[in-house]
C-alpha cells in the first residue's frame, strides 16, 4: 500500500520524524516498508515554482497554441507558448523557467531534460507551464497541472507539492492497516503520540432517509452488514486538487468528486464504498411497480450475468454474492459495480453503500473473475463491519463539503450479523514464558490501550483484553503477546540458548547411510546432481524401446502444472540422468554423475504414492580424465559402472548378498545389461543405453552406462557393525590357473566353483585375464585366476596347496566341463 | 721382482686414472686383479724369488693388491655416482607441465549447504526428521492453521495432484514447505507418551514445490530446512539465541541480525530474520537491494492450534519454529545470481564447488 506521509500527518504528527526512521520502525513492527518514494525531491526550487496565469492570448501563427502570461513571484511575469487545453486566466500552475530540469513528456522512456528557451512558431518562450507527466507525478499529459487556488505564488513547487510516499507490504494479519488511519494508529502507538480521527459529523440538514430506501439481506452469513446514506443535490465535477493529488500519490486515478470521495475514504479508513445514482435506482424500482428502491443482498444464480463498470460481461455462479434491486443485479458485492447505476455527470442524488462481506466469499469470486480491485483487495482480507458506518459517515460528510450535497437525516443500516466480541484473558506470566522477556503490566496496558484494545486489569498480573472494532485477527493470548512483542520491539528480546531438556534420541539410520553412499560415490569420482522431480510421460517413454507413454494414471500428475514440460512426477531417475547427459555432452566429453532422489509411484487404492528412494548413475566418455599424458583414455562402459556399484557394495559390507545377473531392460542394450539382486530379489539394473534409445534422446553414438537401484532395501541390508579380521601373519602361496570354458559360461559361475572348492584356505581369488582366439578352439574362452592360499595359524606346505588346487581343478572339470590350461 | 711389482702398481694406478665408466672399470679389474690379471701372473712367478726374500716380496705383493683393491673401490664408487648423476639428468622433466588429473567427484551445492546447516543444528541437539513430498492438504495447510481459502494460501501457490476429485476438494498436493513434517513429527513424539509428551527438537530438510514461473529468481522446486523445538520452557528469546548461533556459525561471527515482526499462519508471534549484507557490510548494494539487509529466514513461536494439532497442549508447552532455503543461502554465500543453475545440472556450474 502507498502511504503519502503528508496524509499520514493528518492523523498523527510525524513532521519531526524522518521518512527513513519511520520506515525502519514500521518495518520492525511488521509493516514492511519496501520502498520510499520521494516525490519532487529533484524539482529545482529556484526554477520550478507555483505560478498564476495572468492572461491567455491567441498565438499569432498557430490555431492550437496560446500565449499564457504567468506570474511566478520572481521578476517580471513571463509569456510562454502552450498547447494545454485547460489553461485559463487566474489558475494556479506549476511553472518552470529556463534551466529547470523536467521530464521530456514526449519521450517514451520519460527521460529528464533541461528546459531551454525556444522560439515556437515565431514567438519566444522563456518557460513552461507543466503537466503532471513533466513533473513525474503521473502519466497525465493532456492538460497542465492545476494547483489549489490557495497555492502561494512564487513558492518553490517542491515545498507545496513535494511529498514522501512509503510503500508498505501489508501481510494478511495486518489487513487492518490497509488504510492511512490504520498505519497512523501503528505510528501513534510506536511513538506514543495522540491519534487524530477524520471528522465524520455534520449538521443534519436533509429529510429523513426513512421511506427512501429499503434494505434486505437474504444471506447474513455472507453479508454481515449493509449501510446506506443518501446525499441529495450533489454537483458532479472534479474533486479538489489536494484530493486528486492524494489519490494519485496513493496510486488511484481521479474521476469525479463523488467517485473520488468513495476511493479517498476507502484509502483513508479502509472501508470500500460504492456510490449509486439514486434516481436510476428509483427509476428501476418504478419499472417493477415500486415507489422506492429496495436493495437486496443475495446469492447469484447459475447463469446470471452482469456488465461491470469496466464494460466486461461477467458470468456469475452461486458462489458470488450480489447487490441487487427489484429490477435486477446492481453489482458484484465487494468487487465491482455494474455500469447501469454508476454515477455520471448527470447524477444529482447519490445512494452511498458501505457494507461488510464474508472475506472467503469475496476472495473466491475475486480470484475466479480475476478482478483484483482495491475494494476486493480489502474485502478479501476481512473488513470489520463497524467500519461500514464510519466509512459511510466520513464519505457523506465529504460529499456535503465538496460536492454540495444535503445529507438525508439518518442512515439505512441493516446489521444482522455483528461479529462476536472477542475478549481474551492475557496472563503476563504466560507472555513472559512465551517470549522469554520480563513484561511490565503498566507498559503492556499502555501498548494495548493505544492499539485501542479495551483492557481490564483482573489483578494477579492478568488482563482481560477486548479486540477493538477495526480488527478481526485476535483469537487467543498468543495474539496479544505478539502485539506486545511487536510494539516493544523484537530487538529488545534477550537472546538465550534453550535450557529445556533434550528430546529422546531418535536416529534416522537410513538417512545417515544415504549420506555415506553420497560420500562413497563422490570418492569414486562421480559428480552429484539434483534434478527436477517433475517431467512428462513422453520424456519417460523416449527411454523405452517401444516408445509408448504409460497411461497418465500411472503417474502422480499435476492438475495445475506451470509448464507442460513439468507436469508429472518422475517414475524413474533415468529420465533425469538422460536430461543431464543431453545438457552436458555438448560441452563435456566425460560425464560421470549420480543422483539420489525419489521416484513417485501411485498405488491403486492409496491416496498418496509410494516415494521410492533411488540411486541413479550415468557414466560415459573417457574412463579417466584425458590429459597430455593420456590423450585418449579407454572409453567407459558397463564395467566402469559395475565397478563403482561393486565398490559401493563392498564399502557398505553388503557385497556378499549382491549379485549381478544377466537381464533385459526396455532402455538397455541386451547382452550388456545386468539386474542387481539383493538376496535374490531384483533391486535395480545396470547396463548400457540401447543404441535406439540413445538415438531417440539425441544422445551421441557411443557407450553410455547407466544404473538405477532402489536404495532402501540396499541400505537396510547394511549390517549395523562388522568384525575386522587380523592381518595374516603367515605367508600366502600364490598361483595362477587358466580355466578354459565354453563362451556362454558366466565368469561368476567359474568363480563360485573355485571359491566353493577352495574352501577356507583359499583366501583370495582374482580374475586377471580373459582370453579368446588362437590357439584356443572357437567358442571357448580362457579365464585366468590368481589364487592365494593361506592359513591363519601356520605356513602352508606345498602339499597342502597342491591338494586345494587339485580340489578346485576337479570341481571345475566336473561341474563346468572346464579344461585347465597349462596346468601340471 | 720387487721392481716389477712396483711398476705394476704404478702402471695399474695410472691406468685407473683413465677409467671413465663401469665397463672400463671391469676391464681394468680383470686386467690387473682378475684371475688372469697382471698381479696374478706376477705372483705365479714367486717360485723364481729366492726363498729368503719370499716373505717380504709376498708381503709387498699383498700390500699392492690391497692398495689396488682400495683404489678400485674408490674409483668404482665415484663412477657409480657419476653414472647415477647422468641417469638422473636424463630423467628430468618439465615440472611446469600439468599433472595427471584424478577423477574427482563433488557433492551438489545444495547437499553441501544442507549438510552444513544440519551439522550446526546437530550441535544444538536437533535431530533430522524427513517426511514425504506428496502430501495431503490437511497436513500442508489445515493442521498448520491454514484453513481453505485462508489469505495465506495466496502466498503459496500450490501444485495440486489429480486425485480424481473435483477442483474444490483437492486433497493431494506437492508440499509447499516442509512444515507438514512438524505435525508428523509432533504426533510421532506425542504418541510415545500422550499424557506427557516428550520435548521435540528436530530439523526438517526436504524438497518443496510451488506453482511459479521458472525465472532467475523463482523456481518450481527448492529445498527448505525447518527447525522445530517444543518443550515446557521454550521461549522466543531461545529462538533468537538459536538463530543467532546458527547465522554466526554459517556466515561468520561478525554478522548482525535484525528480527522484524511478520506473519505466518502457523506461528504467533512471527518474525522475519534479516542479516547484515556480507557483500557490502551493510552499506547497501545490488544484492541487498540497497537496504544493507538480507532476508534469510522466517520464524516464530508455534501457534497454539498447531501445537494442539500435534498433540501438545498449548497451556503446558511452547515451541519455536524457523524455516530457511538452502539454495538462497548458497546463492548468498557463493554469489550465485540465477537460481535455475541448481537443477539444470550443468557440470560447468557444479564443478566449481
Ligand atoms: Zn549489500
Amino acid at each position: 500500500m502507498r502511504v503519502p506521509i503528508s496524509w499520514l500527518n493528518d492523523f498523527v504528527d510525524v513532521s519531526d520524524i524522518s521518512a527513513d526512521e519511520l520506515a525502519e520502525r514500521l518495518t520492525l513492527a511488521g509493516l514492511e516498508v519496501t520502498a520510499i518514494e520521494r516525490v519532487g525531491d529533484w524539482w529545482d526550487p529556484e526554477r520550478i515554482r507555483v505560478g498564476q496565469v495572468l492572461r491567455v492570448e491567441p498565438h499569432p501563427n498557430a490555431d492550437r497554441l496560446v500565449l499564457a502570461t504567468v506570474d511566478y513571484g520572481a521578476g517580471e511575469p513571463l509569456t510562454v507558448v502552450t498547447g494545454a487545453p485547460n489553461v485559463r486566466p487566474g489558475m494556479k500552475v506549476a511553472f518552470a523557467t529556463a534551466g529547470a530540469t523536467i521530464i521530456n513528456g514526449y519521450s517514451e522512456a520519460r527521460e529528464k531534460m533541461v528546459l531551454k528557451p525556444a522560439t515556437i512558431r515565431g514567438v519566444r518562450s522563456e518557460g513552461m507551464v507543466l503537466s503532471e507527466r513533466e513533473l513525474g507525478l503521473s502519466d497525465e499529459h493532456e492538460g497542465i497541472l492545476e494547483l489549489e487556488p490557495e497555492a502561494p505564488v512564487g513558492t518553490p513547487l517542491r515545498d507545496w507539492l513535494g511529498d514522501t510516499v512509503l510503500e508498505i507490504d501489508i501481510l494478511p494479519n495486518i489487513a487492518r492497516c490497509m488504510n492511512i488511519l490504520g498505519v497512523a494508529r501503528e505510528v501513534a502507538t510506536l511513538y506514543r503520540r495522540p491519534l487524530r480521527y477524520p471528522p465524520t459529523e455534520w449538521e443534519e440538514t436533509g429529510d429523513p432517509i426513512e421511506g427512501k430506501v429499503e434494505i434486505e439481506i437474504q444471506d447474513p452469513r455472507r453479508c454481515h452488514r449493509f449501510v446506506a446514506a443518501l446525499i441529495m443535490g450533489v454537483t458532479i465535477g472534479p474533486s479538489p486538487a489536494w484530493m486528486q493529488r492524494r489519490l494519485r500519490l496513493a496510486g488511484m486515478r481521479p474521476i469525479n468528486n463523488v467517485v473520488d470521495i468513495t476511493n479517498y475514504v476507502m484509502l483513508e479508513v479502509g472501508e470500500p464504498l460504492h456510490a449509486f445514482d439514486y434516481d436510476k435506482l428509483v427509476e428501476r424500482a418504478r419499472r417493477t411497480g415500486r415507489e422506492t428502491p429496495k436493495i437486496i443482498m443475495r446469492q447469484a444464480r447459475e447463469g446470471e450475468t452482469l456488465v461491470t463498470l469496466d464494460g466486461v460481461e461477467r458470468h456469475l455462479t452461486p458462489d458470488d454474492i450480489l447487490v441487487t434491486d427489484t429490477a435486477g443485479i446492481l453489482s458484484i458485492a465487494g468487487i465491482m459495480g455494474g455500469a447501469e447505476t454508476e454515477v455520471t455527470e448527470a447524477t444529482r442524488n447519490v445512494l452511498l453503500e458501505a457494507a461488510s462481506w464474508d472475506y472467503i466469499s469475496i476472495r473466491r469470486t475475486s480470484r475466479r473473475l480475476g478482478i483484483f480491485s482495491e475494494a476486493a483487495a480489502r474485502f478479501s482480507r476481512g473488513v470489520h463491519p463497524a467500519l461500514a458506518l464510519v466509512g459511510d459517515r466520513r464519505a457523506a460528510r465529504l460529499m456535503h463539503e465538496l460536492a454540495g450535497g444535503t445529507i438525508a437525516d439518518g442512515m439505512a443500516d441493516n446489521y444482522p450479523a455483528p461479529p462476536p466480541a472477542v475478549t481474551v484473558e492475557f496472563d503476563l506470566d504466560f507472555g513472559e514464558r512465551l517470549l522469554g522477556m520480563a513484561l511490565d503490566e503498566d507498559e503492556v496496558v499502555d501498548i494495548l490501550t493505544r492499539l485501542e484494545f479495551a483492557v481490564e486489569r483482573k489483578g494477579d498480573r492478568r488482563l482481560l483484553v477486548t479486540q477493538p472494532d477495526h480488527r478481526l485477527d485476535i483469537h487467543g493470548p498468543a495474539d496479544i503477546a505478539e502485539e506486545v512483542a511487536r510494539i516493544v520491539g523484537l530487538d529488545k528480546l534477550p537472546s538465550t540458548l534453550m535450557a529445556d531438556e533434550l528430546p529422546p534420541l531418535r536416529t534416522d539410520r537410513l538417512r545417515e547411510l544415504e549420506e555415506t553412499v553420497r560420500d562413497l560415490l563422490v570418492n569414486a569420482g562421480l559428480q552429484e546432481i539434483i534434478s527436477y522431480a517433475l517431467t512428462t510421460p513422453e520424456a519417460e517413454a523416449r527411454l523405452r524401446l517401444d516408445g509408448t507413454p504409460r497411461p497418465e494414471s500411472e503417474y502422480v500428475r499435476l492438475v495445475n502444472p506451470s509448464s507442460s514440460e513439468r507436469r508429472v512426477m518422475r517414475r524413474t531417475l533415468l529420465v533425469s540422468l538422460v536430461e543431464a547427459l543431453q545438457r552436458n555432452l555438448t560441452h563435456h566429453d566425460r560425464v560421470a554423475i549420480f543422483e539420489i532422489g525419489r521416484a513417485y509411484l501411485p498405488k491403486p487404492g492409496q491416496q498418496l504414492p509410494d516415494e521410492q528412494l533411488r540411486l541413479g548413475i550415468a557414466v560415459t566418455g573417457p574412463a579417466r580424465p584425458p590429459s597430455w599424458l593420456e590423450p585418449q583414455p579407454p572409453h567407459a562402459d558397463f564395467f566402469d559402472l559395475k565397478g563403482v556399484i561393486e565398490a559401493l557394495c563392498r564399502h557398505l559390507h553388503v557385497a556378499e548378498r549382491v549379485r549381478f545377473v544377466p537381464a533385459e531392460h526396455p532402455s538397455l542394450q541386451p547382452g550388456r545389461t545386468a539386474a542387481v539382486e539383493l538376496d535374490g530379489r531384483r533391486i535395480g539394473v545396470v547396463g548400457e543405453l540401447h543404441p535406439l534409445v540413445r538415438e531417440a534422446n539425441d544422445l551421441p553414438d557411443r557407450r553410455i552406462a547407466v544404473a538405477e537401484i532402489e536404495l532402501q532395501p540396499l541400505l537396510e541390508a547394511v549390517p549395523p557393525t562388522y568384525q575386522v579380521e587380523p592381518v595374516p601373519r603367515y605367508p600366502a602361496i600364490i598361483e595362477d590357473i587358466a580355466v578354459l570354458v565354453p563362451e556362454h559360461t558366466p565368469a561368476a559361475d567359474v568363480e563360485a566353483v573355485i571359491r566353493e572348492a577352495g574352501g577356507e584356505l583359499l583366501r583370495y581369488v582374482e580374475l586377471f585375464d580373459v582370453y579368446r582366439g588362437d590357439p584356443l578352439p572357437p567358442g571357448q574362452k580362457s579365464l585366468a585366476y590368481r589364487l592365494h592360499y593361506q592359513a591363519p595359524d601356520r605356513t602352508l606346505t606345498d602339499e597342502e596347496a597342491a591338494q586345494i588346487r587339485g580340489r578346485i581343478v576337479e570341481a571345475l572339470r566336473q561341474r563346468l566341463g572346464a579344461t585347465i590350461r597349462g596346468a601340471g | 721382482m720387487r721392481a716389477e711389482l712396483e711398476t705394476l702398481k704404478s702402471e695399474a694406478l695410472q691406468a685407473l686414472e683413465h677409467v671413465q665408466n663401469s665397463k672400463q672399470l671391469a676391464e681394468w679389474r680383470s686386467r690387473f686383479l682378475g684371475k688372469r690379471g697382471a698381479l696374478t701372473q706376477l705372483m705365479r712367478r714367486m717360485g723364481q724369488v729366492p726363498p729368503e726374500e719370499r716373505p717380504a716380496v709376498g708381503r709387498l705383493a699383498n700390500e699392492i693388491k690391497q692398495a689396488l683393491e682400495a683404489a678400485y673401490a674408490e674409483r668404482a664408487e665415484a663412477i657409480r655416482r657419476a653414472e647415477l648423476e647422468e641417469t638422473l639428468q636424463r630423467d628430468a622433466v618439465d615440472v611446469t607441465l600439468p599433472g595427471r588429473p584424478p577423477a574427482m567427484g563433488r557433492l551438489h551445492p545444495s547437499t553441501r549447504t544442507l549438510r552444513e546447516i544440519e551439522r550446526i543444528f546437530a550441535d544444538l541437539g536437533f535431530q533430522v526428521y524427513r517426511a514425504r513430498d506428496v502430501e495431503l492438504d490437511e497436513y500442508n495447510f489445515q493442521l498448520l492453521n491454514i484453513p481453505p481459502h485462508h489469505p495465506a494460501r495466496d502466498m503459496q501457490d500450490t501444485f495440486y495432484v489429480d486425485d480424481g476429485g473435483d477442483s474444490e476438494s483437492r486433497t493431494v498436493l506437492l508440499r509447499t514447505h516442509t512444515s507438514p513434517g512438524q505435525i508428523h513429527a509432533m504426533r510421532e513424539f506425542a504418541a510415545m507418551n500422550p499424557d506427557d509428551p516428550p520435548p521435540v527438537r528436530i530439523i526438517l530438510p526436504g524438497m518443496c514445490y510451488r506453482h511459479e514461473q521458472i525465472t532467475a529468481r523463482s523456481e518450481i522446486q527448492f529445498h527448505q530446512v525447518e527447525g522445530l523445538a517444543v518443550g515446557r520452557r521454550i521461549t522466543m528469546a531461545d529462538l533468537k539465541g538459536t538463530i543467532e548461533y546458527f547465522v554466526r556459525r554459517m556466515f561468520g561471527p561478525e554478522r548482525q541480525l535484525r528480527f522484524r515482526a511478520s506473519h505466518f499462519p502457523f506461528t504467533e508471534p512471527s518474525a522475519e530474520v534479516d542479516m547484515d549484507c556480507m557483500l557490502c557490510q551493510g552499506k547497501g548494494c545490488r544484492v541487498c537491494k540497497y537496504t544493507g539487509w538480507l532476508e534469510i529466514m522466517g520464524c516464530g513461536m508455534v501457534h497454539p492450534n498447531v501445537l494442539r494439532n500435534g498433540g501438545y497442549d498449548p497451556e503446558r508447552y511452547t515451541g519455536f519454529a524457523f524455516g530457511m532455503g538452502p539454495e538462497r543461502i548458497a546463492m548468498l554465500k557463493y554469489g550465485i545470481e540465477d537460481i535455475r543453475y541448481f537443477w539444470q545440472n550443468d557440470l560447468r556450474f557444479l564443478e566449481q564447488f
